[in-house]
């Protein structure tokens, strides 16, 4: 099939029909709190019987990795179909089948930079969540600062030897396995002595403890590695060649995260949410405003990511620009819930009151501004390798 | 809102038809040229106008069949930013986009004047507002019935290129009360008609802008453009395709006066460094390229969808409009303040984009009107 507008009108009839047809009808619609992302993994255990069934029916389509190809779990569809895809399932209200780090980052850095073995190793346990991942990149002294990552890996001959400590690393008591930023090289220029290794979380020497957020959550851990033998082969990429894979995978992160503005609120606007929540709110005027200003830009955001992916689908990459994305969608996403905040009023000050969950979801996205690069590293993204500003 | 088989990017044609205004305009049209007009006294140049028509651009809306080159509203968009970043002075936007938009759904008596705009022997006022913002249902200008004609009697506040143009595309109410949307009717009328009066106004953007006053105009029944007392329906597509055109025009305004002010960024020197090297003024530099590249999307999403979907138009209209209005604001309020005290002096350029910008933002307009549309169509 063709990317030619009557195939894909074809397309779409026919991937809308294969949802309505597969997804089970009491998981469609349902809204997109914690309990309805399915992670998978060795400890993943199904709360809903029906989840595991609309798991199996896409990972036997090869939709759960839509993009992917169907040698390693996916459906081998391009761009366009993947966009059709995505439109219908939000437009039916059916849920993503599964969601992880590994669909979202360690695959698309093993399709990139990955050895065949590789590939074959991990794809197919990832696309049919059998193994969750979880990313190790952040330290206690590399925070913004990436790159002064300082826990090393020491090539013994036969396998590496990791020591060292991670900080946020999102949901490692739940993970299967790391992809993890080491040192390989101390003595050449930061950038310089960094690969990509993969650890199995069972390894000895690997723990973890979770962070307790202000949300009240621990979706982050610390993860510590006290002598980790790791094989030699899991070394993804060329040696002291990690941080182009970072690069390239923070890229893919702030596009990602950037594009959660919409994805959080389920593509609702902030005002529908609050007219169906207590509509007379909206008579305060100045919450009116900017409830219509964070509307307007959401919008205009909402476009703005249309764009990029347009010109993606052209083959001509965003690059740095995707900072902005990064940038812009989570200070537009903490925005918006601080407008349901205030609409919700005191109803919204319980953590389990008539609005359970927004609270914690909007302690939750003060994160989002930090997480993946912050703010402000953003901007100094943009002033300098976008606008060419000088260093002094 | 957008059509998913639309691509937001600029088509192959479109990137060349950029590129050659954008080289026409530098030379034939540079920030210098709207000084001159103003030291000169006129609302615009009558040689670029000239040049324009030539270039087919007068004829961008009008079909091929009325001597136009039908390239679309995109394309109409992609000239009036070129035109925005030099902030070339013309009655390109009251002529070819919006007078075009309305004559082309009006029937084939229009092809005449159709034809005429392309041809660059018609130019178009469009007189609606009577207070200081824009409301064309507070209309209140009568339309007296009179036999088989009417008079127009009452004055429209601030019309664009209303000391200029040769004709004149006016609102007028000719049943209900002011307020109501049914009642008004569109009339097309000859500038220089007996009772017709157009006092120019002396505006901060140094453009054409008129008060007309009308002192019982004679207008007959051929001189309706759509049906009578349903003009706002007629007035529709062109106010449309204008808001589009202007919201063009202001991001294409934004974006030069951020890119002029880039420049001196990394040029201005204090503290013995560059003053672009500070973070401070990175970080103002960039969040504003941010909005200018949020605001462009809505811009290419307005003139595909006036393209593809005209009648779902209404939300990318003023999407459109409403950003491009607030992301003109900021830029030029930023340019001014990264500049210094030279960004206060009449002799460099950038104070002239800031005038421009505000006039931009109030005409066919302003924030708070288009915010409200989106709003009401969402819920809030």
């Amino acid at each position: 099939m063709s990317d030619a507008p009557q195939d894909m009108h074809a397309f779409r009839a026919e991937i809308s029909g294969w949802i309505s047809a597969n997804c089970p009808a009491s998981l469609m619609g349902r809204p997109m709190d914690e309990t309805a992302i399915v992670w998978g993994g060795r400890k993943w255990t199904f709360t809903d019987d029906n989840q595991r069934l609309w798991l199996e029916r896409a990972v036997g389509r090869g939709l759960t990795a839509p993009r992917w190809p169907v040698d390693y779990g996916g459906a081998g569809l391009s761009r366009a179909q993947e966009k059709i895809y995505r439109e219908e399932m939000e437009r039916l209200g059916a849920p993503p089948p599964l969601e992880s780090f590994g669909l979202w980052m360690l695959g698309p850095a093993l399709l990139e930079f990955g050895n065949d073995a590789q590939k074959a190793a991990h794809l197919p346990k990832i696309t049919r969540g059998a193994i969750r991942w979880c990313q190790g990149y952040s330290e206690p002294g590399a925070g913004s600062d990436l790159a002064n990552v300082q826990t090393r890996a020491e090539d013994m001959g036969d396998h590496w030897l990791v020591n060292g400590q991670k900080i946020w690393t999102s949901y490692a008591d739940q993970a299967d396995w790391i992809f993890a930023l080491v040192r390989t090289d101390r003595d050449a220029a930061k950038h310089k002595g960094i690969s990509f290794l993969l650890m199995d979380m069972d390894t000895p020497g690997i723990t973890t403890r979770p962070i307790r957020l202000i949300s009240g959550k621990s979706p982050f851990c610390e993860t510590f590695f006290d002598n980790v033998k790791v094989p030699k082969a899991n070394l993804v990429g060329e040696l002291n060649r990690g941080w182009d894979i970072a690069k390239y995978l923070l890229t893919h992160e702030r596009e990602m995260i950037g594009g959660g503005a919409r994805g959080l609120l389920g593509g609702r606007s902030v005002g529908q949410i609050i007219a169906s929540q207590d509509g007379d709110v909206l008579a305060d005027p100045v919450l009116r405003a900017e409830a219509m200003q964070a509307e307007v830009d959401a919008l205009a955001f909402g476009l703005t990511m249309e764009r990029y992916k347009d010109q993606a689908e052209a083959g001509r990459g965003v690059g740095n620009a995707s900072a902005m994305l990064k940038y812009y969608g989570t200070e537009l996403n903490k925005r918006r819930y601080e407008l349901l905040m205030a609409a919700a009023g005191s109803d919204g000050l319980e953590w389990d009151g008539a609005h359970g969950g927004l609270a914690p979801e909007w302690l939750r996205t003060k994160a989002n501004s930090i997480e993946g690069g912050t703010s402000e590293v953003m901007l100094d993204i943009i002033a300098k390798r976008v606008l060419e500003m000088p260093s002094q | 809102m957008k059509d998913m088989t639309q691509s937001l990017l600029d088509t192959e044609d479109e990137v060349m038809l950029r590129d050659a205004a954008r080289g026409f305009l530098a030379d034939a049209s540079p920030v210098s040229a709207l000084r001159a007009n103003r030291d000169a006294g006129r609302g615009h140049d009558p040689a670029l106008w000239a040049d324009m028509v030539q270039m087919g651009w007068t004829g961008v809306l009008v079909p091929e069949g009325a001597g136009g080159a039908d390239m679309g509203h995109r394309a109409a968009g992609i000239l009036a930013e070129e035109m925005g970043r030099v902030l070339a002075a013309s009655p390109y936007i009251s002529t070819a986009v919006i007078a075009a938009s309305i004559l082309r759904q009006a029937g084939p008596d229009a092809r005449g004047m159709l034809q005429a705009i392309a041809e660059g022997q018609a130019t178009y006022s469009v007189a609606l507002d009577e207070g200081p913002k824009f409301a064309p249902a507070a209309t209140a200008m009568q339309a007296t019935r009179q036999g088989n004609a009417f008079r127009l009697s009452g004055a429209k506040a601030f019309v664009a290129d209303g000391r200029s143009a040769g004709r004149v595309l006016v609102l007028a109410r000719t049943s209900g009360a002011a307020g109501e949307t049914a009642g008004l009717t569109l009339f097309d009328i000859d500038a220089t008609r007996a009772g017709l009066d157009r006092a120019p106004l002396s505006t901060i953007d140094s453009r054409d802008h008129a008060r007309l006053v009308f002192d019982g105009v004679v207008a007959n029944g051929d001189d309706i453009v759509g049906d009578l007392d349903n003009g706002l329906a007629a007035l529709r597509p062109g106010l449309e395709a204008g808001q589009a055109a202007l919201a063009a025009e202001l991001t294409g305004l934004a974006s030069a006066a951020a890119a002029i002010t880039l420049d001196y960024l990394k040029e201005r020197k204090q503290f013995d460094r560059t003053i672009g090297s500070f973070q401070a003024l990175q970080h103002r530099a960039a969040h504003l390229w941010s909005e200018i590249e949020v605001t462009s999307s809505a811009i290419a999403n307005a003139g595909r969808v006036l393209d593809h979907t005209p009648a779902d138009a209404s939300i990318a209209v003023s999407l459109a409009k409403a950003r491009a209005a607030q992301t003109a604001k900021l830029a030029v309020s930023e340019a001014v303040q990264m500049h210094g005290g030279i960004g206060m002096t009449d002799a460099y350029d950038i104070g002239f984009f800031m005038k421009r910008a505000r006039v931009g933002a109030e005409w066919l307009g302003d924030y708070g009107y288009h915010a409200a549309v989106i709003a009401a169509s969402r819920g809030i």
